[in-house]
């Protein structure tokens, strides 16, 4: 990619923060010294084409985006003069232990919602994938079910699932016998994490099935037939065909999950309002509380743009791995 | 391909960079203009004879769209403008959080609405007051009498100086026309099988809850959940355990009142000593706000501490074996009961008719009006008699009218700071779990307080 740019690309030095228009100006020149192109009409002329679509985009994305970052480096209420703060917005979100706490809670809920979907999606599609099993169908679209119902829904029936005093979790319990394991799940302090984060398993787990099936289905069944005339048994065929032709879906799936996990804001708005304490608090969550029930917009904007620059890094991470493991 | 890609991304960061800041620049100019506005009305210059004030129309932006609300307000919406056909009203109907999320912008913007109902407290009047968009209705409020029509109490919750640095005294910035109060709900089937009165003294009622919960049943029906249904458990204790000045001045006050004080952490005790006794609800931290009402709907728990709100559900479930009755006080204090009113009706600053937008919020408030508001199920705010019907009606309204003529009303320990509602409802459910000790609840809550008043907004 650095071959690419010989305009300036010289090792060591730093260059000096340009204004904008330069920086246009240089991205054009620097297009136009590298040119190898293709004889007939300006390359370049491309870049009109996409202007429309790129306006919308800007408007709509980049913009909003823009000014988030500037809020974030202010303390606004929304109405009087915004006052520049620099980063002391970020400093508050390390500083200030609820914070850290929500970010911290999002990691742990990357675990429900994309680490155990994709792992249980996998040891399904494995014994999915050597047996035809009559009505497949139905068992698809039953699993992929939760994708299709509103997270508010979801969120308002778990809500019952986990009443402590008449949920049918809690009855369920009663009735098996396990009845000491009975409590107020959502109001449990050591618990009500990992309550919110089941919720997310269920609702991610047929999505991510639903992806490896598709998958499997355009491995090649020789790949199969070879492995098992080499005397594969279903572990060995697992990981030895299965696995490493999913990757794709894999890593399709972890990204989905793992940014939903990261924005979760509906279910525990509806379930436990970050409650008890601070136990389910998550950022999106004190980004709408900060912004709007506090008037902390500077805050808001920041705790904001943490989180985006934390789905960037760690998708950006899982799309890596997944493109260097390919041959 | 990538030579390409690489190019093209470059160009569309360069792009975005220019589009960015050419967007910032602009919104940079923007707000200077904000806290200009058309400032205050001119001195004590009122018109009160809004006949004299030719065709006005007004925008009048409220949240009162359930049930018995609404009613009201279109009745009383009709009434005003048959009583002066000149002023005609523009209603826009919007819920709670749809005004609450959009009343900044719009106060602020170019045709902001003359009337509309803004919400108590630092984190919502206060920022429209500190910048200048709500209009200062002392003057209203002498040429019409409003602050007679009000317990002393209610009044402050509607007061800010003004640059909004204090809390409940000042500027008038808003008049109410419904209010509420927090009390107790009882089951008097499972009271009379106690072999129980309503108790009469703070004594009584504790002794109440301990003998419901010895013979097995609910004490106090409670789901918190919701996290703010913490807060009317521990404010009505901590009242029977401070001074009722000490409380109000702690939320209203300037800062100077610590919260880390003895009838504090006397009642963070208590509350501790409830939940893990179990005088709740079992498994209260997962049970919601509804659910837990409706259980009391359905003859589950002795007491039920909550807001006059719930009056009309309540007696449709239980019909004539639910009574209400206040908090009382320990043996020799005074009565203090937890409560509020409903969103303050303000005029914005920018308006063009305040005389006719001041008519309006008087019509709404006047002793005629509280009946109406009455009639549809709600709780009048002024201190003006109204009839009610005979049944919980009557024992909310006999309360609240007592609490009133008593000036015992204490609002909510959340208007303290812009964060205290998270804050307190937080500690609430740590100290409630067992999570905290009342020494460091106190503490907590002290902390917050300290930092908004040493001027870190």
């Amino acid at each position: 990619m650095r071959s690419s740019t010989p305009a300036h690309a010289e090792p060591g030095v730093v260059a000096e923060p340009a204004p904008a228009e330069l920086l246009l100006g240089r991205a054009l020149r620097s297009a136009k010294v590298s040119r190898r192109d293709p004889p007939g009409e300006p390359r370049h002329v491309g870049y009109l084409y996409i202007l429309p679509a790129f306006a919308i985009y800007a408007l709509f994305v980049l913009a909003p985006l823009g000014f988030a970052v500037w809020y974030s480096l202010h303390t606004w209420d929304g109405l009087l003069p915004m006052e520049w703060v620099g980063l002391d917005n970020y400093k508050e979100i390390f500083r200030s232990g609820p914070l850290r706490q929500a970010f911290g809670h999002s990691l742990v809920l990357i675990v429900f919602y994309a680490v155990l979907p994709v792992t249980l999606g996998l040891i399904m599609v494995a014994a999915l994938s050597r047996a035809r099993i009559r009505g497949q169908a139905a068992f698809r679209t039953v699993l992929f079910l939760p994708q299709v119902i509103p997270l508010v829904v979801v969120a308002v029936v778990w809500r019952m699932i986990y009443a402590p005093n008449n949920g049918s979790l809690n009855d369920f319990l009663g009735k098996v016998g396990l009845g000491s394991l009975e409590r107020a799940w959502l109001g449990d302090f050591n618990l009500a994490l990992y309550a919110v984060g089941f919720i997310g398993t269920w609702v991610a787990t047929g999505l991510a099935l639903v992806l490896f099936m598709s998958g499997v289905q355009r491995i090649p069944q020789s790949l199969y037939d070879a492995a098992r005339v080499d005397g594969a048994g279903p572990v060995r065929e697992f990981f030895a065909v299965t696995l490493p032709n999913l990757r794709g879906e894999i890593a399709v799936a972890l990204t989905l999950t793992t940014i939903a996990a990261l924005r979760n804001f509906d279910l525990v708005y509806i379930t436990t309002q970050g409650g008890p304490g601070n136990q389910t608090s998550v950022p999106a969550f004190e980004v709408y509380n900060k912004a709007f029930q506090q008037g902390q917009i500077g805050l808001a904007a920041a705790i904001g743009i943490t989180l985006a620059a934390m789905i960037l890094v760690i998708t950006f991470g899982i799309t890596r791995i997944s493109e260097r493991g390919r041959a | 391909m990538y030579l390409s890609r690489s190019r093209s991304m470059k160009l569309v960061l360069a792009i975005a960079a220019v589009f960015a800041l050419a967007m910032l620049a602009g919104c940079g100019e923007d707000k200077t203009s904000t806290s200009g506005g058309a400032g205050t009305s001119g001195g004590g210059g009122v018109n009160t004879d809004a006949a004299s004030l030719g065709d006005v129309t007004l925008t009048v932006w409220d949240q009162e769209v359930r049930g018995g609300q609404n009613s009201a307000m279109v009745e009383l919406n009709k009434q005003f403008h048959e009583k002066f056909p000149n002023i005609t009203i523009k209603r826009v109907a919007k819920s709670f959080t749809d005004l609450q999320t959009t009343l900044k912008l719009a106060a602020s913007g170019p045709n902001p609405p003359d009337v509309v109902e803004a919400n108590n407290g630092y984190a919502a009047m206060g920022p429209l007051v500190k910048a200048n968009l709500l209009l200062d209705l002392s003057d209203y409020s002498d040429a019409y009498g409003w602050a007679d029509r009000y317990s002393t109490g209610i009044l402050k919750m509607n007061q800010f100086s003004a640059d909004a640095a204090t809390f409940g005294s000042g500027n008038l910035y808003g008049v109410p026309m419904t209010g509420e109060v927090v009390g107790v709900y009882y089951n008097k089937d499972i009271l009379s099988k106690l072999g129980l009165d309503v108790p009469a003294t703070w004594e009584d009622f504790v002794a109440a809850v301990e003998k419901a919960k010895g013979a097995g049943e609910t004490a106090v029906q409670f789901g918190n959940l919701d996290k703010w249904p913490g807060i009317h458990e521990f404010e009505t204790i901590q009242l029977q355990n401070v001074d009722k000045d000490y409380a109000r001045n702690f939320i209203f006050g300037d800062g100077t009142p610590s919260f880390e004080d003895e009838g504090n952490t006397a009642a963070a005790t208590t509350l501790a000593d409830w939940a893990s006794k179990g005088y709740f609800t079992d498994g209260f931290a997962g049970l919601g706000y509804d659910p837990s009402w409706q259980d009391f709907g359905k003859g589950k728990g002795l007491f039920l501490i909550t807001g006059s709100w719930l009056t009309s559900d309540l007696g449709k479930a239980l019909g004539d074996k639910v009574g209400f009755f206040l908090v009382p006080p320990p043996e020799g204090g005074s009565l203090a009961s937890l409560g509020g009113e409903g969103l303050p009706w303000a005029i914005s600053s920018k308006t063009a008719n305040a005389d006719a937008a001041a008519a309006y919020v008087n019509f709404i408030t006047s002793d005629e009006a509280m009946q109406v508001v009455t009639d549809n199920g709600n709780l009048s705010a002024s201190k003006a008699p109204v009839t009610v019907p005979a049944g919980l009606d009557t024992e909310v309204y006999e309360a609240w009218k007592k609490a009133n003529d008593e000036d015992a009303i204490v609002p909510y320990l959340d208007w303290a700071t812009p964060t205290m509602y998270d804050t307190s409802t937080a500690e609430i459910q740590k100290l409630m779990g067992g999570q905290t000790s009342p020494a460091d609840f106190v503490s907590a809550i002290q902390a917050d307080y300290a930092k908004f008043h040493s001027g870190a907004r």
